[in-house]
């Protein structure tokens, strides 16, 4: 009997044994989401110059949500539609286009919770915020005294603010001058936003700075707490042909912010208000219609007036890239034309403060010693490393645009623990949480700049690549990472963030109720739908509910009249939108979720009856989903007369 | 009347107090599109829907059929029934109280009449549902109704319909049962004494 059962017990392990290599998943199988399941992790990669965000699921690296930001949208008729129209709005009127960089999430505690994403615009200083429940940007702030705002939008671990800053140096405040009196005229800002209130987004203060190019930030968490950290280049103060001018210098600076001491002048007045004007757009959720706020002025800390705000430290080679490890212990610089990955300490940094280790000042901003502040440096990485990642197990992932490859290493002990190629000239990377307090570290993204053979070709325009790699094994064993996927990309993603799935997708909603539409022109039942008059603008109050608008004649619109149909959605069902366009509309189509209430202006130019339908295959009769409007010419005595189906109302 | 009689009947209108707090049928209509299902909850005073707007969704999908909307308003037996079971447990009550043998018989003649009319009419309404279509309904199929079942599953073209009774239909038979039983007892009760 005992020796049965050990028989048993041998051979079950023994199967055991047998069978597990075929637990292990090729790469195919983990990036493979069968119906049914979803994918593990939302990311969240920047659109570049189309201005927008691309959401993908991770593994899969399937495109679900395209997220207008800073660019109008045909297709959803984001910035066409009256409600949109304000989040474009700038000092310099309104703007259709922007250039979006760096996405980052919300963060409580240092780990994002998924509320809000953030995104910089780097062509006409801008930060928006997009609410996560709805996957829609829901406000923007301009930045004034900025320009190439790239240093843009990283946020400090508790949301509270998210940052700004100068990547063009320009006159400030602007003025006509020669640009080779660069070094006379040319400063830069560095600009913290409050971030932590829907609606309420401000700038809490700018700080003035020397005419440097800042390129990038990162704040600190843990004990860095309180201070943000930017490099910057061009310390040459070039202003043409940088590419050769502005990497004369052996070093370059990173900035190190004290936020916190910032704070401290804040409130003891020890800064400057300075008149400008700077829009701030909200939708906010009750009427969903965009409206811009008027800012006329910031904060201005200068250095010399508020002194311990800014300390420079030395840092090799016009660094890209600045990145703080988890603990908020290490500060990596992207030195990328540098042979050597520097790592600076926070705590020999707050020593050498201490211990006023200067190699100098510039304008107030002491310079420290170099050695007083460097952990070490990572000997011979890579060619032209720009940004770092974490695992949250002790590695850095640094891109390497040069040698398009990623380098891994223990950024404590300072040493290369192992590469993956990249296909090609990687840009930025990313891994889940990578550059918060707690990294999921399951998978990394090197995110491409050329992508040339690695897609089927289309014509001399391609899409950008990204390589999925599985690092979840790599750090533990001291394996390679495992090549999963090749992600092709919307516009040019520069820096994403991913979150799990599980945080976010409980969030989401499904519909906004009808009830709660404060939208003043929605009508919440075919029976309230009406045309009404006032002067040469005419108000369409339309409802549009599987299959059809009402109402869906209209009649007494003429020629020079301006005519606003203000469609609600009736539905409230999940995923019932339905689409308007009017032929000869020069804007753009609605896409109406249900719920909702969408205004398309339209100016009729010639008498004539104009179709308008359902852009949305809504349902089985979605092509009868159709109606239409009389236009008269301007002298016509045509009554205003509407109605679906039954009689038509007639207004005297 | 024993005590136990008049316990079972106190037991009874207590039981059938539930039913103005547990629903009494749902009906649930799966489509591909609708894994999840859209849920009819019929109470004993009112329709509502497996979430706030699904109601408001199966008449709007109805209507491509020809059914008529449904609107709880105008459905009478939802402002009658709840008078009807409130006064059969004011009589179980008062019967329970008085001992009185004649109104338990009344109570449970009642009950029984009251359960199988109720299912009659449950029934008739389910017919009316779907034959009495609109001759204008864009999808018009010949032959076809739209009645969905009372207990179980049908195919109703896209969906399946499936129709079960709830907690507020097993409370009132448990209800009923208990009532009976009561008479029952009295019943043999008395003809063992006389």
């Amino acid at each position: 009997m005992k020796a049965k059962l050990k028989l048993t017990l041998f051979s079950a392990v023994a199967a055991g044994l047998v069978s597990m290599p075929s637990f292990a998943q090729s790469p195919a199988e983990k990036v493979y989401v069968p119906h049914g399941k979803h994918d593990e992790f939302y990311a969240f990669l920047s659109g570049g110059y189309n201005g927008q965000v691309g959401v993908y699921g991770l593994p899969s690296g399937r495109l679900l949500r395209v997220i207008p930001v800073f660019s109008v949208f045909p297709m959803n008729g984001y910035g066409y539609s009256e409600e949109t129209k304000a989040m474009l709005m700038t000092s310099h009127g309104f703007i259709p286009w922007g250039d979006t960089h760096h996405p980052e999430l919300s963060q409580t505690n240092g780990v994002p919770d998924g509320r809000w994403l953030f995104i910089n615009e780097n062509n006409t200083p801008r930060v928006a915020r997009i609410d996560l429940r709805t996957f829609e940007t829901t406000e923007i702030i301009e930045i004034p005294f900025s320009a190439g705002n790239h240093a843009s939008s990283f946020i400090t671990p508790d949301s509270k603010y998210v940052t700004a800053a100068t990547r063009f140096s320009i006159p400030i405040p602007q003025k006509d001058v020669p640009i080779a009196e660069y070094k006379k005229y040319f400063k830069g800002t560095l600009t913290f936003i409050r971030a932590d209130k829907p609606g309420k987004m401000d700038i809490a203060f700018q700080i003035l700075v020397p005419g440097y190019d800042y390129d990038l930030a990162h704040c600190g968490k843990g004990p860095s707490y309180g201070w943000c950290f930017f490099t910057s280049y061009n310390t040459e103060q070039a202003h043409t042909l940088l590419e050769i001018n502005a990497s004369m210098k052996d070093k370059d600076y990173i900035a190190a912010v004290n936020w916190k001491r910032a704070e401290q002048c804040i409130a003891e007045g020890k800064y400057k208000e300075v008149k400008t004007k700077y829009a701030h757009n909200y939708r906010p959720e009750t009427d969903r219609i965009a409206r811009t706020e008027w800012k006329t002025s910031v904060k201005w800390i200068i250095p010399k007036e508020c002194p311990g705000v800014v300390y420079y430290l030395p840092t090799p080679k016009s660094p890209h890239g600045v990145d703080v490890s988890p603990d908020g212990k290490y500060i990596i610089g992207g030195g990328k034309l540098a042979t050597v990955i520097p790592i600076h300490s926070f705590d020999k940094m707050i020593n050498a403060i201490k211990n006023k280790q200067f190699a100098g000042e510039i304008d107030g901003i002491p310079v420290l010693k170099y050695e007083a502040v460097n952990h070490c440096e990572l000997p011979n990485p890579c060619l032209g490393p720009l940004h770092t990642e974490f695992d949250g197990k002790g590695h850095a992932y640094t891109s390497c645009f040069i040698s398009s490859d990623v380098v891994i290493y223990d950024y404590k002990k300072c040493k290369v623990v192992s590469r993956v190629p990249t296909y090609y000239s990687v840009g930025h990377l990313m891994i889940p949480g990578g550059d918060s307090a707690k990294p999921w570290g399951k998978y990394l993204l090197p995110m491409n700049k050329i992508t040339k053979d690695v897609f089927l070709p289309t014509g001399a325009e391609l899409p950008h690549a990204g390589q999925l790699y599985d690092i979840s094994k790599s750090s533990v064993t001291g394996g390679k990472p495992e090549f999963l996927l090749d992600v092709a990309e919307l516009g040019e993603p520069h820096y994403a963030q991913a979150i799990p799935a599980k945080i976010l997708a409980p969030k989401s909603i499904k519909i906004f109720e009808l009830d709660k539409n404060k939208n003043p022109y929605v009508t919440r039942s075919e029976e309230e739908a009406k045309v009404v008059r006032k002067g040469n603008v005419v108000h369409v109050y339309m409802t549009a509910i599987r299959s059809h608008f009402t109402p869906d004649n209209i009649e007494g619109v003429k020629v020079g009249d301006t005519v606003y149909f203000h469609v609600t959605n009736i539905e409230q069902d999940w995923d019932i939108p339905h689409g308007f366009a009017v032929f000869g509309a020069k804007n753009s189509n609605l896409l109406i979720m249900p719920g909702e209430t969408l205004t398309l202006k339209w100016k009729p130019e010639k008498p004539g009856v104009y179709p308008f339908y359902c852009t949305d295959f809504c349902s089985a009769l979605h092509q009868e989903m159709q109606g239409y409007v009389r236009v008269s010419p301007k002298d016509a005595n045509v009554p205003i007369k509407y109605g679906t189906g039954e009689e038509m109302h007639v207004v005297k | 009347m024993s005590w136990i009689s008049r316990g079972l009947i106190a037991l009874a209108s207590i039981i059938m107090i539930g039913i103005y707090f547990k629903p009494l049928w749902e009906i649930t209509l799966y489509a591909p599109q609708y894994r999840e299902g859209l849920k009819m909850i019929i109470w004993v005073n009112k329709i509502t829907g497996g979430t706030p707007h699904d109601l408001r969704n199966i008449n709007l999908l109805n209507h491509y059929v020809g059914m008529k909307k449904i609107d709880p308003n105008s459905i009478p037996e939802l402002k009658i029934l709840p008078v009807i079971f409130g006064f059969m447990i004011f009589l179980g009550f008062l019967t329970a109280v008085t001992g009185n043998t004649k109104l338990l018989y009344a109570w449970a003649v009642l009950i029984t009449i009251i359960g199988i009319a109720s299912l009659v009419d449950f029934w008739w309404w389910e017919y009316d549902y779907g034959h009495n279509l609109n001759p204008h309904a864009p999808i018009k199929i010949p032959g076809m109704a739209y009645q969905p079942p009372m207990f179980g599953c049908k195919n109703l073209l896209n969906f399946r319909a499936c129709a079960f009774p709830s907690t507020g239909t097993y409370l009132l038979a448990v209800s009923g049962t208990l009532g009976v039983i009561s008479a029952v007892i009295e019943f043999f009760r008395r003809r063992k004494t006389q």
